[in-house]
């Protein structure tokens, strides 16, 4: 027997700008009672379950303590990570490598509309002595970014708007985004300027949803489903958070993220072994400078890329078919959640309208936000 | 060596240097706000505590009546099925005397004791209930199991909180004062 780990049921409640008819444990148990039908399994049966929240985010303190009910978790073994959704895959997936859980349910979800003044909670991520008292704008961190990788790369702001383009054109076909629609780069140049090269539609709005997967050991995942989907690599890592030293054209965090999840995968070329890939474009930049972090492309090709239509659904290399979070919606700590649901719905051939062909691997990469330089990786595969 | 026979070297602080700026320090004050959803669950039990009604809501699988009232049974993870009227009286579970404000500050000399209980209300299951204050009542005469019933706001006054209440006094007193009369 090797010893593998693989995602057996999943489920959603698709994304919304808003959602006033529902309270979060209201939106959450939707997601977890369609994922442990979609597992075969009741809550009693699962060994450990782990949730991944900010306290910030959450509006109240000890934000963990307020998870149980919802996920069918109470008197269970249940932990709140308090980053992505992929950092508490990777947890999960090393509980249940210690041998001594079968199977851990994770859960994320985002309620971004209940917060009354996102920027000011982005701006609190800011460090108090040396960058706060200067009362930046939080995307002006994300337009310092985009102005130094597109002077490193050439890249231009046209291509990053065709990202836009793409991603809410692919939202439409995608029945669980929020934000789908059909534009064009010159919409995405002449819309307000925010911090400039950022343009109003080269940010992602936030979106209100729930995800919860079931994770299963190998015999365990053969006994339960046909199409396990399997989790061949996992990587994270976090840059220094001192702004006056990162690296501001390239996504280091990524590319270390990514290395260490090839590296678990047996992945030696990504741009010939990854089929599709779901990776951040919280701004339009960020695909493509991902994309390079990622060595889907050569530094500097991410821009060509996209603008070509390689990156199409129908194209070489199709990224974020779901509609990223510009076309799904930016959704805190779920924004690795909505990627592993598509890669799983993908990877078991039920994508629906948006389905590529013949799919076998599959990458989901997340970023923390400004003015993290958090990163985190996860391959899947049907095989 | 005792900690006192150490020679501490350097100048003590005291209070006044910070007030005084002589060390620097970074203040800052959040400006969060959050607007909750109560969804389906909560949006009509507020409802109905503006209505000077208490509600609850029943699982069919577990029969258990459950208040603050959830469209799911966190047990049998299912939705739950009917939403059940309760009454405004209940039993004293649990309850503290308590002499510290909300931040921590003493009650001032002359303010009563703050009185929090737990209460669990007629007509739900065992151990369900409402946390809120007692009131009307001499804290020496607070008892577990001690009966009580909710104090309204007028009507006018209800917004749809859990502050629709006002408190809970004791069931028993006025029924006895009642025999006096």
């Amino acid at each position: 027997m090797t010893n593998r780990v693989a995602i057996v049921g999943i489920g959603t409640t698709g994304f919304r700008p808003v959602t006033p008819d529902v309270s979060f444990r209201e939106l959450i148990f939707e997601a977890a009672r369609k994922a442990y039908t979609d597992a075969g399994l009741e809550p009693s049966e699962i060994d450990g379950f782990i949730t991944a929240a900010e306290d910030f985010v959450e509006g109240y303190s000890i934000a963990d303590e307020y998870c149980p009910d919802q996920i069918g978790a109470v008197l269970k073994p249940t932990q709140t990570i308090p980053g992505d959704f992929i950092q508490a895959l990777a947890t999960g997936y090393m509980m249940i490598m210690t041998g001594a859980f079968k199977t851990v349910a994770i859960e994320a979800h985002s309620k971004a509309s209940n917060i009354k003044n996102v920027d000011e909670l982005t701006g609190f991520a800011f460090d108090p002595v040396y960058n706060r008292p200067l009362r930046e704008s939080p995307h002006a961190i994300a337009g310092l970014e985009m102005m130094r990788y597109m002077f490193e790369t050439c890249t231009s702001a046209d291509q990053c708007a065709s990202v836009v383009v793409k991603n809410k054109f692919n939202a439409m076909h995608n029945p669980y985004a929020a934000f789908g629609s059909d534009i064009e780069t010159i919409d995405v140049l002449n819309s307000e300027p925010v911090s400039l090269p950022i343009h109003r539609l080269d940010i992602a709005q936030h979106a209100d949803g729930a995800v919860v997967a079931v994770l299963a050991a190998e015999d365990v995942a053969l006994s339960l489903t046909d199409i396990p989907i399997w989790i061949e690599g996992l990587g994270w890592c976090t840059d220094t958070p001192t702004l006056e030293m990162r690296d501001w054209g390239e996504a280091v965090y990524a590319a270390y993220s990514a290395e260490m999840a090839y590296r678990m995968a047996g992945i030696t070329n990504p741009a010939a072994d990854i089929d599709f890939a779901e990776i951040c474009d919280e701004y339009s930049y960020k695909e493509l400078q991902h994309m390079e972090a990622l060595k889907l492309c050569m530094p500097g090709e991410a821009g060509h890329f996209v603008e070509t239509g390689v990156t199409d659904i129908s194209g070489e290399l199709p990224i974020n078919v779901s509609g990223g979070a510009l076309g799904v919606g930016h959704l805190f700590e779920a924004s690795g959640a909505h990627k592993i649901l598509e890669l799983v719905e993908q990877l078991r051939g039920e994508a629906g309208m948006r389905q590529i062909p013949d799919v076998e691997v599959g990458l989901a990469q997340t970023w923390r936000g400004v003015p993290t330089a958090t990163g985190a990786v996860a391959i899947l595969s049907n095989f | 060596m005792k900690l006192e026979d150490y020679e501490l070297r350097g100048t003590a602080l005291r209070s006044s240097d910070i007030k005084k700026g002589k060390v620097l320090s970074t203040s800052w004050e959040p400006d969060l706000k959050y607007a909750w959803d109560n969804g389906v669950a909560i949006g009509r039990y507020l409802a109905e505590l503006k209505a000077g009604q208490i509600i609850g809501r029943a699982c069919h699988k577990c029969r258990r009546i459950m208040i603050p009232p959830r469209m799911f049974c966190e047990l049998c993870f299912r939705p739950t099925d009917e939403w059940i009227p309760l009454e405004d009286t209940g039993t004293v579970n649990t309850f503290s005397i308590v002499h510290v404000n909300w931040d921590a500050s003493r009650r001032k000399k002359g303010e009563p004791p703050l009185i929090p209980a737990v209460i669990e209300i007629d007509g739900a299951s065992k151990g369900m209930g409402i946390m809120h204050m007692l009131s009307e009542v001499d804290p020496k005469d607070v008892k577990i199991g001690m009966k009580v019933k909710a104090v309204w706001k007028s009507e006018e006054e209800r917004e749809g909180a859990i502050t629709d209440i006002l408190y809970f006094k004791p069931a028993r007193a006025k029924a006895g004062k009642r025999r006096k009369q």
